[in-house]
């Protein structure tokens, strides 16, 4: 017999009151969404440029200004998009705080250390350390 | 957490077939979710057989023929008969409607009928709507102003008032938002489909003075933001009603008053 529940509905409801917060998150998700399908056909026109290309063409061309800050932008405005994403995915789903807050820890972890990998590669090749 | 599988006890099993009426040739098949907190069985589907011509066109006709002909422990809600009470609001054929203008031969026969999903049963099609109501009164409902009230009326431009068009006409049946999977998974947080149309209802209303506040305790990543624009809503109202745009109109209204 679980214990008889005596908190009010509207006191449920009610709950902490309203995190006044979101919006921002959601501005973000649009503006990401964006810049989202501008940056991938560059990359899509820039990954069909290379196809046939010898190793040190790639990585000259991968190097060079103009493409190595498109290659940052989209990296940067990818790996926010799916962090965004990700957390909103996670308050769907995730209920249990233990497994909730984990989670989304994870996602900051797995999405700082995937986007800073990316930007490092293509730093790399730019300067050529 | 998400439930993938529903609770042993819920399960639904095989109930009973109750007899036809004899003598009747035009008899259409429904199939019926059945569960009584008196007994300690799981729900079950009882199938019924109904006289179409002893009965009038619509689902709601046909419990009432099958309470009165066949069964007359069968619980569900009804009252207006005619779309305005939203008393019937059931998930008839798969998709949540009001029974009372839902024609039977709109659906596939056997025509199946739940109550609406993802709340807790009282009996059979009774939904417990408790906390679906304290979320509606949650956004108080009504007129907020700190200015004197006038002696007559508060008045409203043509204009100002042709804004409510769309929302004043929610009846609160609930199909909107048992229709909603972000509703589902989180209905405890977020306030669904129907108390956020009716939100937007007084966000826009010119008359209203406390439209800042009111958006105040809408803007929380549960309450507003678990929607996803999954328009389930929208193509369940039995109004014709938009749920999801009246949504998008308050998340824009926050960006607005941030951008």
């Amino acid at each position: 017999m679980t214990e008889p529940m005596f908190r009010t509905p509207m006191s449920r409801v009610r709950g902490l009151g309203a995190a006044r917060s979101g919006t921002s998150h959601f501005w973000h998700q649009r503006v990401t969404s964006v810049a989202g399908v501008l940056l991938t056909v560059a990359l899509i026109v820039i990954v069909i440029s290379l196809l046939g290309r010898s190793h040190a063409a790639v990585v000259q061309i991968l190097g060079s200004p103009l493409i190595a800050i498109l290659m940052l932008l989209f990296i940067i405005n990818t790996a926010y998009h799916m962090w965004l994403g990700m957390q909103e995915i996670i308050l769907d789903y995730v209920h249990e705080d233990k497994w909730k807050f984990l989670a989304l820890m994870s996602n900051t972890f797995f999405v700082s250390v995937v986007g800073l990998a990316s930007a490092f590669a293509i730093l790399k090749l730019s300067f050529g350390v | 957490m998400v439930e993938l599988t529903l609770p042993k006890n819920s399960r639904i099993t095989e109930g009973k077939t109750w007899p036809r009426a004899p003598k009747s040739t035009h008899l259409t098949e429904f199939k019926v979710y059945r569960w009584n907190p008196d007994d300690d069985a799981n729900p079950k589907i009882d199938t019924y057989y109904v006289d179409r011509d002893d009965c009038g066109p619509m689902v709601l006709d046909a419990l009432i023929w099958i309470k009165n002909n066949i069964d007359p422990t069968l619980a569900f809600r009804r009252s207006c008969r005619e779309g305005v009470c939203g008393s019937c609001a059931m998930n008839i054929d798969g998709t949540n409607t009001l029974a009372c203008t839902k024609a039977i031969d709109d659906n596939k026969a056997p025509v199946k009928i739940y109550p609406l999903p993802h709340q807790p049963v009282v009996k059979d099609l009774v939904p417990d709507l408790k906390n679906f109501y304290a979320q509606y009164a949650s956004i108080e409902p009504w007129l907020h102003t700190t200015t004197a009230t006038p002696e007559k009326e508060w008045k409203q431009s043509h204009t100002d008032r042709a804004k409510l068009d769309g929302m004043y006409e929610c009846i609160l049946c609930a199909c909107c938002s048992t229709s909603c999977p972000s509703y589902w998974w989180n209905s405890d947080r977020y306030l669904g489909p129907a108390a956020l149309l009716q939100a937007n209802r007084w966000v826009q209303d010119s008359r209203d003075e406390a439209t800042g506040e009111r958006l105040d305790n809408l803007e929380d990543p549960f309450r507003l933001y678990r929607c996803h624009t999954i328009m389930n809503c929208s193509k369940a109202c039995p109004k014709g009603l938009n749920p999801a745009k009246e949504i998008a109109t308050l998340k824009k209204a926050l960006v607005d008053r941030q951008l």
